[in-house]
């Protein structure tokens, strides 16, 4: 029954929002719902501009530039999970939580395992054209 | 007769007994949690698996990018312009997509209509750029059988455009769910789904244009 109720059929992974009292609580929380909204949004276009801005702009150390737009990519992907995906440190996002670390551990193996281990084979490999050379 | 779980739920220090139904989970106590929490966290299981594959993508094209073959380069290749735009629309209609989540909220048929056609219209716009880019790069003669890296390319960004070519879709039966049904419970837990699966998207997007378009415009010699 309060299931039937509840307020967010949204993108809320977690945290029940309460329906509020029915009086003056219900525009109030939907303003701030929007509210919510608009900041994640404000957010991420200023990152997404940050960084568009600093592959073209000369006042940034230029080789630093990789990392600048790494930092501001994993920021704005923290602005998207909050603002848009609501995951939060509620009791019942745990599980969320939970699922959301070892996602990013596994990533994490899979990205910078290849890149290690390939570039360690590159290293140690003998060039192309030799190995050809002495295939023949 | 009552399980030691709820007891526990009723324990005073869970505030009053009508709030005790929200006082739980995570941990274990106040009973099963409300079914919406326990379809977001399966879905989000399943988006988080879909992380990990292209995450896989990721790492090919990492590890291959250099491989060009004596073909075009990124550098050569990427017009930032195009990708602004892409950008732009795709996080123009994430937000769509939360202003329909609140109007489901709302119960308001006009609006989740309206937000859910929003959203729908940027992606195609999305798709359509990202078609108009890859058709350019093909017959500039930089298709995917190019090079080791342009078969990367296509193979990480193109996943991307077809995972948004299916939310479109699913976009699509939402919208007509809602106006044949109604709000019912069942067809918003479907919501809550596509709207996770639409942000996660975005999410992914961000990945893509920050590294693949942004990182990949820069001068090689800037490139680790």
């Amino acid at each position: 029954m309060s299931d039937e109720l509840d307020y967010d059929a949204g993108s809320y992974v977690g945290e029940d929002r309460a329906v509020g009292g029915g009086d003056p609580g219900e525009q109030r929380t939907l303003r701030r719902e929007v509210r919510g909204y608009l900041l994640g949004l404000a957010l991420a276009i200023g990152l997404t501009i940050a960084s568009f801005w600093v592959v073209g702009t000369n006042e940034v150390y230029r080789p630093g530039l990789a990392v600048a737009i790494l930092v501001l990519a994993v920021a704005q992907m923290g602005i998207h999970l909050i603002f848009f995906l609501h995951i939060t440190t509620a009791a019942d996002n745990a599980n969320n939580i939970l699922a959301l670390a070892f996602g990013v551990l596994i990533v994490f193996l899979v990205v910078f395992g290849s890149l290690w281990v390939m570039s360690h084979m590159n290293h140690n490999m003998m060039p192309m054209d030799q190995l050809m050379q002495m295939q023949r | 007769m009552s399980t030691p779980a709820l007891r526990v739920a009723h324990d005073p220090a869970f505030g009053p007994p009508e709030a005790a139904h929200r006082a739980i989970s995570g941990y274990g106590s106040g009973g099963p949690a409300p079914k919406r929490i326990i379809v977001g966290y399966g879905f989000w299981i399943f988006l988080l698996s879909d992380v990990i594959m292209f995450s896989a993508f990721f790492a090919a094209y990492a590890v291959l990018f250099k491989n060009t073959a004596g073909g075009p380069s990124a550098h050569q290749l990427f017009d930032l312009r195009n990708t602004a735009v892409q950008t732009a629309c795709l996080l123009a209609s994430s937000f769509t997509c939360g202003m329909a989540s609140l109007a489901v909220g709302q119960r308001s048929q006009k609006w989740t209509q309206l937000a859910l056609l929003v959203t729908g219209l940027l992606g195609v716009a999305f798709i359509v750029l990202e078609i108009r880019e890859f058709s350019g790069f093909i017959t500039r003669g930089a298709g995917p059988g190019r090079s080791a890296f342009l078969s990367s390319f296509f193979t990480l960004v193109g996943c991307h455009g077809v995972h948004v070519s299916a939310g479109l879709l699913w976009l699509g039966t939402m919208m007509a769910q809602f106006f044949a049904k109604g709000f019912r419970q069942d067809i918003r837990h479907r919501f809550l789904c596509f709207s996770l699966f639409w942000h996660a998207l975005d999410i992914i997007w961000v990945a893509i244009f920050s590294l693949v378009y942004l990182v990949g415009s820069l001068p090689p010699e800037l490139l680790p």
